[in-house]
């Protein structure tokens, strides 16, 4: 190597793992600053919404879920295939980390979507495009999950994982777009980079502080849930054992 | 500033129901999550840890 950098320093749960934890105090905190500073002005600046009154509160919280619900399913399917094309401990372990947070967002997005769907359409649930692909994900989550715990071996849960992970990830796409390609009773995105934006500017910049404060929550927990997956599948190499004696 | 009184924030125009359910559910399942990481690293330290 001659441009003096390693790149895959950071590869091996080794040196990763002393930098996961400055990542996630470092991550934590900012979601910390973001969440407050994104619900103060979602509570205390944005407007009330002309046609539905307050209840349009709950999109401080419904789009960064959903978003997030599937841009976690997106990273963890990439290590999924990084993990099965270059058969690195890392990106299983990656993988494992963001399923449960991507699930726990998923639900999220689910729920407040129920509770904003009934003051607005009159309904908890209906069986349309962008809801259904939704629960999908949820479902894909829970699979992933539930195969990866079946499988005693870690490296092969690894592997069956990420081949459900690979095969999953057509979901995304088909979620995002369907209230284009279907007639759905959930309304169209709420930002594009297409069209002028459709909210006021403050309920904008509202939503998008707290898209950033649920994705630096969602940095911190998965790296805090990597450091305990790479202590338990390596708690019998050098580094782990030598950490775990040292009292930690 | 939306709000005359506090209780007109705790209110939320009548839908006090849908938006603090939305917001208590994803505020607790974030605490829990983080709660539940945190003990499943003491377990680990327990478990595997060294006796200092």
């Amino acid at each position: 190597m001659s441009s003096g950098i390693n790149w895959f320093k950071f590869s091996s749960p080794a040196s990763f793992y002393p930098l996961a934890k400055k990542l996630a105090v470092g991550f934590g905190t900012l979601a910390v600053v973001f969440c407050a500073v994104g619900l103060y002005i979602g509570f205390f600046m944005a407007p009330t919404d002309h046609q539905q009154g307050e209840s349009y509160r709950i999109i401080f919280i419904h789009v960064p879920a959903a978003w997030m619900s599937m841009f976690i399913y997106l990273v963890m399917a990439f290590w999924a295939g990084m993990g099965l094309a270059f058969n690195t401990r890392l990106s299983g372990m990656m993988a494992s980390a963001l399923a449960p947070t991507g699930a726990m967002f998923t639900f999220i997005a689910l729920w407040t979507g129920s509770l904003w769907g009934k003051p607005t359409w009159g309904t908890w649930w209906v069986w349309d495009a962008r809801l259904t692909s939704e629960l999908i994900l949820l479902f894909l989550y829970f699979g992933f999950l539930a195969l990866q715990a079946a499988i005693d071996d870690p490296r092969r849960a690894d592997r069956a994982g990420a081949v459900l992970a690979l095969v999953g990830v057509v979901n995304v796409p088909i979620i995002y777009f369907s209230v284009k390609w279907w007639n759905t009773l959930h309304q169209g995105a709420s930002v594009s980079l297409s069209s002028a934006p459709t909210m006021a500017t403050t309920m904008l910049i509202g939503m998008l502080v707290m898209v950033f404060g649920f994705w630096f929550y969602s940095i911190a927990a998965v790296l805090m849930r990597a450091r305990c997956i790479m202590l338990e599948r390596e708690r019998n190499s050098e580094w782990a054992a030598q950490y775990l004696e040292s009292g930690a | 500033m939306n709000w005359g009184s506090w209780s007109e924030f705790f209110a939320m125009g009548g839908y006090a129901l849908y938006v603090w359910g939305s917001y208590a559910v994803t505020a607790g399942l974030m605490v829990v999550e983080l709660i539940l990481l945190v003990l499943r690293r003491r377990g680990i330290l327990n478990r595997f840890g060294g006796k200092s």
